[in-house]
């Protein structure tokens, strides 16, 4: 609010955030956002959007007057035919939201994922082992996809054959929350494909049991959630547990790849990982933004969005935004990154945040003991996507004890 | 139409500091014979941690005692809840405290919310309330009839004048609500009333014991997992250190620390340099899950489950604290 009594002016940018340009390096744009004003209207696609902390942080809270059922990204379901079945999670407000969330947020729990921490950490001593005898790897592929995708499909009980499709799937649903560009027209290409297999999946026969999936469908023969709901919570599993992962440790390991003295630290004191984990998600962002619709005339920091109109928040620039993080460009071990709005905050936070964690503080614990360097041996490439802050190749050198 | 003004409570960034676990007593009413209302806010007026119909938090009351209420407001208004309490006859403190000394303005400690009693999705909804237990049911009827689901009320109760909410639910939703005083009417024939078990169909009963065991003898050819109750239970738990001041010893890192009435125990730790990771602050995602070596936490997330929180072995530091006067943490 302003202390004057001067309405502020609304600032509006012609800048398009999802120009390849600004995906392929985002932190100007961001920068310019965040020192334009609280809520900066985007005239390329009708939108406000928000940079800073402080009201990012808020409007991932305020679902009472920010919804998402009318969509997390830039299509509004209100006017506009969503390109599948909206997520019961995601794409939900309370109270349809409720019950989805309850059942997830208890399988994927702190207590609940406990029994996978010994079996992850054995797992990533395998992988590591045997991925660092070549002295050059491209870390994207060979250990910030190749874990998860060792790991995760496992923990949800999917069967072997098929899993080449969790990426592309993924890639297209994160691709889809921004405008109808040629990175969605490339990935619709070949979703139907992939849809098709994500969605035979779900069902409750295709499962293993003891899995998460398998999890879900005893929630619904409980009476927790229908049996209607099942297969469509099992899909947003497969949706946003295996892309952000692969992109959150691929951030991670590019950070020590150009910070060497954070990898001695981490090194002397390999309890430092799940930090290391959240400064990166911080440092990185690799969910960079989420769309919201208001659920009447909303004002935020001295603007009124109305009625109907959409928010979106990059969580990045705020996760970056220095009236909130003390030099927030650099990643820093010493650095206590709580509260970072990489996972969102809210009752949409990152259902799966536990799982992340923990797949990270596996790899990162096994990398600490076997690589005493870890540095760049060629140019990283981006992956760009709508939404993720990814990269497509990390050639790295290691140096193994 | 009004605008919603999106108050930004600024969490902290690096210094640990923790949403508050003391709420304001903004209004307290008598709702019925032995029943006050209390309206309840953060002293700062910001966001209370989110919660769903079922839900209850626990009130640390006078010296540390701490009784458990369901919430039977709107959740919808982010920054109040809103408590029913009975004044019980064998109070041990708690409900005597509330009725007789409790004023509009006094702070009291906030547990939770946690939830045992969550409204699972179903085609028609039988609600069944005795007395006060007619309170967790409020939201859970606001969710129905928010969501179009046929939904009925059957609510008993000694009298009448002793029964909170009854006129509100009858002006609100007439005849699918069935007011029953028991010196009027005698005791609900819930075999009667309860429907036959169709596909789809949930009961939610919250009262006095005897109730409940009824409402389970007269639903057990029900399917498992369709007829739900949450005991009434006035159990005070023991006191404890309540809001006040204790101490911590980290092993690992071998120092103590005190904790003062209003600090919290991760900001206290964030001082001292030791950095334990954290995101909610409110006790709802549990990314700050510390182990505990000694002594007894008093948990005051939304997390744990009553097995979890005895085994007293892990706390969440950004809103628990302690029930004896000194914690042992692996940190």
């Amino acid at each position: 609010m302003s202390a004057t009594g001067t309405p502020p002016a609304t600032v509006s940018l012609d800048a398009d955030p999802f120009a390849p340009e600004i995906l392929e390096s985002p932190l100007a744009f961001q920068e310019q956002l965040r020192e334009a004003g609280a809520v900066v209207y985007l005239r390329r696609y009708g939108v406000h959007a928000l940079g800073r902390y402080e009201h990012v942080h808020a409007a991932l809270t305020e679902w009472q007057s920010l919804s998402s059922a009318a969509g997390v990204g830039l299509a509004n379901f209100r006017h506009e035919e969503p390109w599948r079945t909206p997520s019961l999670l995601l794409e939900a407000d309370p109270p349809l939201h409720d019950a989805p969330r309850a059942v997830l947020s208890g399988i994927l729990g702190p207590r609940a994922i406990r029994r996978l921490r010994h079996a992850w950490a054995q797992d990533a001593r395998e992988l590591v082992d045997r991925v660092v005898r070549a002295p050059e790897l491209d870390a994207v592929t060979e250990l910030a996809q190749a874990f998860p995708l060792r790991v995760f499909p496992d923990a949800v009980g999917l069967e072997r054959e098929g899993r080449h499709h969790l990426l592309p799937y993924g890639d297209h649903a994160f691709n889809a929350f921004g405008p109808p560009n040629e990175l969605v027209a490339k990935g619709a290409e070949h979703i139907a494909e992939h849809a098709a297999w994500v969605g035979d999946q779900c069902a409750r026969e295709r499962l293993a049991p003891g899995g998460f999936g398998a999890a879900i469908w005893e929630a619904a023969d409980r009476g927790d959630i229908t049996e209607e709901q099942a297969p469509l919570i099992v899909r947003s599993l497969l949706t946003a547990g295996v892309d952000t992962t692969v992109h959150a440790l691929g951030a991670v390991l590019y950070a020590f790849a150009t910070h060497p003295d954070q990898w001695r630290r981490l090194r002397e004191d390999p309890r430092l990982a799940r930090v290391a984990f959240d400064e990166a998600v911080r440092w990185e962002s690799p969910v960079q933004t989420f769309f919201r619709t208001a659920t009447g005339d909303v004002e935020i920091g001295g603007t009124t969005v109305p009625d109907g109109e959409k928010v979106l928040m990059f969580l990045g620039a705020a996760n970056r935004d220095p009236r909130h993080w003390r030099d927030p460009d650099t990643f820093d071990l010493t650095r206590d990154p709580s509260a970072h709005v990489g996972f969102g905050m809210g009752i949409h936070q990152c259902v799966g945040q536990h799982i992340a964690r923990l797949e990270a503080e596996s790899l990162l614990t096994a990398l600490a003991e076997r690589v005493e360097r870890i540095e760049l041996a060629g140019t990283p490439r981006r992956h760009l996507n709508n939404t993720l802050r990814a990269w497509s190749s990390l050639p790295v050198r290691v140096h193994a004890t | 139409m009004a605008v919603t003004t999106f108050a930004t409570s600024r969490p902290s960034g690096g210094s640990g500091r923790s949403a508050a676990t003391s709420l304001r007593v903004d209004r307290k009413v008598t709702v019925a014979d032995d029943v006050v209302e209390l309206t309840l806010t953060r002293p700062d007026g910001g966001r209370l941690p989110d919660w769903t119909p079922g839900a209850h938090v626990d009130l640390v009351l006078d010296d540390g005692l701490t009784r458990q209420y369901s919430l039977c407001g709107d959740r919808w208004d982010p920054r109040t809840y809103r408590v029913a309490v009975l004044r019980e006859a064998d109070s041990r403190g708690g409900s005597s405290f509330v009725h007789d000394r409790l004023r509009e303005g006094d702070l009291v400690g906030l547990g939770g919310p946690r939830n045992n009693f969550a409204l699972a999705p179903a085609t028609e909804y039988h609600f069944v309330a005795g007395g006060i237990g007619i309170t967790p049911l409020l939201p859970m009827i606001a969710q129905a009839a928010m969501l179009d689901v046929p939904w009925r009320l059957l609510y008993g109760g000694r009298s009448r004048s002793s029964m909170a909410f009854a006129d509100r639910l009858v002006a609100e939703h007439g005849d699918r609500v069935t007011i029953l005083p028991e010196d009027e009417h005698g005791r609900p024939d819930l075999p009667s009333w309860l429907p036959d078990p169709s596909h789809g169909a949930k009961v939610y009963s919250c009262g006095p014991t005897g109730l409940l065991t009824a409402v389970q003898r007269a639903c057990a050819h029900w399917p498992a997992g369709r007829v739900r109750t949450e005991r009434f239970v006035a159990a005070a738990e023991e006191p404890g250190t309540g809001g006040r001041r204790f101490e911590v010893e980290l092993r690992r890192s071998g120092t103590t620390l005190t904790v003062g009435p209003d600090q919290s125990l991760l900001q206290v730790l964030g001082e001292a340099g030791v950095h334990v990771l954290s995101s909610c602050r409110q006790g709802l995602c549990g990314t700050c899950e510390t182990p505990v070596l000694g002594g007894v936490p008093d948990h005051r997330d939304s997390i744990l489950d009553e097995g979890d929180r005895a085994a007293g072995d892990c706390m969440f530091v950004c809103v628990s604290r302690a029930r004896s006067e000194r914690l042992v943490l692996d940190l």
